[in-house]
């Protein structure tokens, strides 16, 4: 062992590397709280899901309900809505892919991807326009929906149609499809 | 340091305290401010490896929505919290059930309108009263105060000389004492008598030796047998007061169990991380004379 | 800096750097390579003690600032929220909580350091009185942090210590009514003044960084005191670097006490608090005993020790006031109170003067509690201005090492008082 001043002091003794790793895992796990802190808390957690009652929505009539701060457009489509959307060949869509949160993103963009078996009038998708985020119009009776009979974006005039799909405009991408299933025939759950 | 503490003063100090605590411990009596002595009871939450019973935490939460809630609201609460980890630990559904139970004030509706609504689990507990306002004119002047933090707002203090206090101080720390709100809550649940001969008791107000100035506005809450409780369990006020004050404590505290799991975690690996420097500070310093 | 600097950049990029912004040279010349009497006690760890103390509390303040909402109808249920749904939000407010009172202990046994051992005599007079500057921002942020809470014990302690300015009202009429208002942006406590106590509260906490960055090159001017209160001559034999002889031990110092900390934190979160601050803030409502928290609790005393209300302002804010002058109060030659044998019985009589006042602080100031405040208040206003600058003058200091190498080693290494030393002071040194 070192006896003066003037040896350096050995770093590789055994407890000094000890301490120190101990200490750094110590450091190490007293950041996590620090930094989880800011994630979702637990109101946000659980307001994750809301359920929605579609009884009072008419045939043609659309509302438009708030789930994780998000508007989602519920439309209840008429038959002709629903032929519409189904006739339209998947190489005619800007984007051909079903953009359904929880799908793996390989689906083509058919009506069917998009709605649920069963409950094919119901069009249900989140009301953010895929473009720059404005929220369409389309909701509303009265309301501009565009050439394709869905939606209308007001801000640069993406236009989507009966199963939220863009066909023209600058927005690159189909209106993304919410988690949700169907609790009883009029109501569902989102997220 | 070493000329401040010789080993003969630390030998007395010691002893003194250990003395100290020795008659602290023999005599352990608490009082309300001015009030007569609340004993510290014994919690399975308490101390270093403390818990929560759950099926007291349930029978807790069955004698407040029977009897407590007609008059007292617990707005930090939400009826999600009754099926998370740590607390009563009831099943979702149950949760659903008790939320539905209760009606939510919501809106505004298109028609710009305020409605009611069967509460769902991500709502806060209703309170029995809109206001403090409207409680106090229900109640004849008195507000009945909101119970989601009452087991850590209320104290017991303990009548000694000044000597002793500092010794009983330390014995509380020694013995982590953190439950005195329980303690007080159980207590005032049953320490309701008959005014000793002489002692006039206001209109309104009734006889309780535990509340500071023994007058309290709130009648005596618990008859035995007024709550179901499962079989083995006897149905008497002192098990309502217990299970109810277990309850409180858990609403004050909802992450009690975690607290102290944790903490038992972070104090074991203080305890070991002190040890290896000081070796480490050892190993340095043996080769410098200082 | 006092010391010549001997940091030699290595690589290139140290190089270029100590070249533009020499900051890594400043960080090797005041914590790698600072040279430190090797006789430090323990004592002299709350420094660092404090240092890690005051980050901790800035850090966990800016987390709970994320969360944490400045209006009266909404504060304490904010904090609530906090606790029971922000993820380790319960152990942020509880570091937080407690971490103030620790603050607070380490700041006293710092203090108290610096009383016993005259680290604020000649050349240190101006670290000293950063130090007490630092002393009344720590007061200053504690107070109003705990407002924030907006509980009964937070709303009547800033009406009750805010009020006190109308005492100015006797001197000229008028005025102190006027500042207590400005104070509050109101009539009473009310919305602008938590808006204004939160703003503060996240502001003074960069000053008190600030101030201890003074404090540190404060420090480094001359040097540590150290227990003997000779200054260092010989580096070489009596000091040793900081890092890693000093990093270690205040490392290591810095474990065990955030081994109490953590006992607290976890086990006994809300024991240094009051139970009424649970309760939401009632301005219509005054709790029937109001206390400060524990570290207020002496000033607390020294308010009420005195029948009059401006008398007693007065005696509390002179309480703190009288320290800045202690450098000029204290007339001894000899430095560490090791060796000032009539000092030494004053300074401990000083040290249960104000555990006896901190005790009082929390007692109803009325028969025989008042009268002991008021015993404890003249004894410690004595200590000050009077026995420090008598005791000085007339004390025969013990003999004492001459320099810090002959404390340090045995025999020591020239000829001088240490050899002389009766064997009195020799076992007292052991």
């Amino acid at each position: 062992m070192a006896t003066t001043m003037d040896d350096p002091v050995t770093r590789r003794d055994f407890i000094h590397i000890a301490a120190t790793a101990f200490a750094g895992v110590g450091a190490a796990a007293a950041l996590w709280p620090l930094i989880d802190q800011m994630n979702p808390d637990a109101t946000a957690l659980s307001l994750g899901s809301v359920e929605i009652d579609l009884a009072p929505v008419q045939e043609g009539q659309a509302i438009t309900v708030v789930w994780r701060g998000k508007p989602i457009f519920v439309r209840n489509r008429t038959p002709k809505e629903v032929e519409e959307a189904k006739a339209v060949p998947i190489d005619e869509l800007k984007d051909p892919i079903a953009r359904v949160m929880g799908l793996t993103g390989e689906e083509p963009a058919t009506d069917q991807n998009l709605t649920k078996g069963g409950h094919e009038k119901w069009l249900i998708a989140i009301g953010i326009c895929t473009h720059l985020g404005c929220i369409p119009k389309g909701q509303k009776p009265g309301d501009e929906r565009g050439e394709y009979g869905g939606w209308f974006c007001p801000c640069h005039g993406s236009q989507y149609d009966t199963a939220g799909r863009i066909r023209k405009g600058p927005a690159p991408r189909n209106l993304e499809i919410p988690p949700y299933q169907f609790e009883s025939d009029t109501k569902i759950k989102i997220g | 340091m070493k000329e401040i503490f010789s080993t003969r003063a630390i030998r007395f100090a010691l002893g003194g305290i250990v003395l100290a605590g020795s008659l602290a411990a023999a005599n352990p009596g608490w009082a309300a401010e001015g009030g007569a002595t609340i004993p510290r009871q014994d919690w399975t939450f308490g101390g270093v490896t403390g818990y929560f019973d759950r099926e007291q935490l349930r029978r807790g939460y069955q004698v407040y929505k029977n009897v407590c809630s007609a008059c007292h609201g617990m707005r930090q609460l939400y009826y999600r919290n009754l099926s998370e980890p740590g607390g009563p630990e009831y099943s979702e559904g149950s949760v659903k059930q008790f939320a539905a139970e209760a009606q939510v004030t919501d809106g505004p509706n298109d028609d710009g309108e305020m409605f009611t609504r069967p509460g769902r689990p991500s709502d806060r507990f209703v309170s029995p009263y809109p206001n403090d306002k409207a409680a106090a004119a229900a109640q004849g002047g008195a507000v009945p105060p909101d119970l989601s933090l009452i087991a850590k707002a209320r104290t017991v203090t303990r009548a000694a000389p000044w000597y002793m206090e500092p010794f009983y101080w330390l014995y509380d720390i020694a013995t982590v004492y953190q439950e005195q709100g329980p303690d007080y809550v159980h207590a005032l649940l049953t320490s309701y008598t008959e005014p000793p001969e002489g002692v006039k008791v206001l209109a309104g107000t009734n006889y309780n030796t535990a509340f500071p100035g023994h007058q309290i506005a709130m009648p005596p809450p618990l008859v035995e047998g007024a709550v179901e409780y499962p079989e083995g369990v006897p149905a008497t006020v002192d098990n309502y007061a217990r299970d109810v004050s277990a309850f409180l404590m858990w609403a004050a505290e909802p992450k009690l169990e975690e607290r102290k799991r944790m903490g038992l975690k972070v104090l074991v690996y203080l305890a070991i991380l002190t040890l290896l420097l000081y070796l480490s500070k050892r190993a340095l310093w043996r080769n410098v004379e200082h | 800096m006092a010391h010549q600097s001997n940091y030699q950049p290595k690589t290139a990029f140290t190089r270029w750097m100590d070249s533009r912004l020499p900051v890594i040279r400043m960080a090797y010349d005041t914590i790698l390579d600072f040279p430190t009497p090797r006789n430090l006690n323990y004592m002299w760890t709350f420094g660092g003690i404090l240092t890690f103390f005051l980050g901790l509390q800035i850090i966990t303040g800016v987390i709970l600032a994320m969360h944490y909402t400045a209006d009266t109808s909404v504060a304490f249920d904010s904090i609530e929220y906090l606790m029971r749904n922000v993820n380790y939000g319960w152990l942020m407010r509880y570091t937080h909580a407690v971490g103030a009172s620790m603050f607070f202990v380490a700041v006293y046994l710092h203090i108290f350091r610096g009383l016993y051992y005259g680290s604020y005599k000649a050349p240190r007079e101006i670290l000293w009185i950063i130090g007490v500057l630092i002393f009344l921002a720590m007061i200053a942020t504690s107070f109003m942090g705990y407002s924030l809470v907006w509980g009964q014990m937070s709303f009547w302690a800033v009406t009750v210590i805010t009020n006190l300015f109308s005492s100015l009202d006797s001197i000229v009429n008028g005025l102190g009514t006027a500042i207590v208002q400005w104070i509050w942006g109101d009539f009473s406590v009310s919305d602008a003044t938590l808006n204004r106590l939160f703003s503060l509260h996240y502001l003074l906490p960069f000053v008190i960084a600030g101030l201890v960055g003074l404090h540190i090159w404060a420090l480094h001017v001359p040097g540590n005191n150290n227990p003997i209160g000779v200054d260092l001559r010989d580096p070489k034999r009596e000091a040793v670097p900081f890092h890693p002889y000093y990093t270690a031990k205040d490392l290591f110092a810095l474990t065990a006490f955030l081994l109490l900390f953590a006992y607290f934190v976890f086990y006994l979160p809300d024991y240094l608090g009051h139970a009424d601050n649970y309760i939401k803030a009632n301005p219509l409502q005054t709790p029937p005993h109001i206390v400060p928290e524990w570290y207020f609790l002496p000033f607390y005393a020294i308010l009420r020790a005195i029948p009059s209300k401006l008398g007693g302002v007065i005696a509390m804010f002179s309480s703190i006031g009288v320290l800045f002058f202690i450098p000029w109060l204290d007339t001894s030659s000899e430095r560490s109170a090791r060796y000032r044998p009539i000092y030494k019985w004053f300074f401990w009589l000083l040290a249960i003067a104000c555990v006896a006042l901190g005790y009082l602080g929390s007692k109803p100031p009325e028969g025989g509690y008042l009268v002991a405040a008021r015993i404890f208040t003249a004894y410690y206003f004595i200590h000050f201005l009077i026995i420090m600058p008598i005791v000085g003058v007339i004390e025969t200091p013990k003999p004492r090492p001459r320099t810090i190498a002959d404390a340090i080693f045995k025999g020591g290494g020239q000829a001088s008082g240490y050899a002389a030393q009766p064997a009195a002071a020799a076992a007292e040194k052991r």
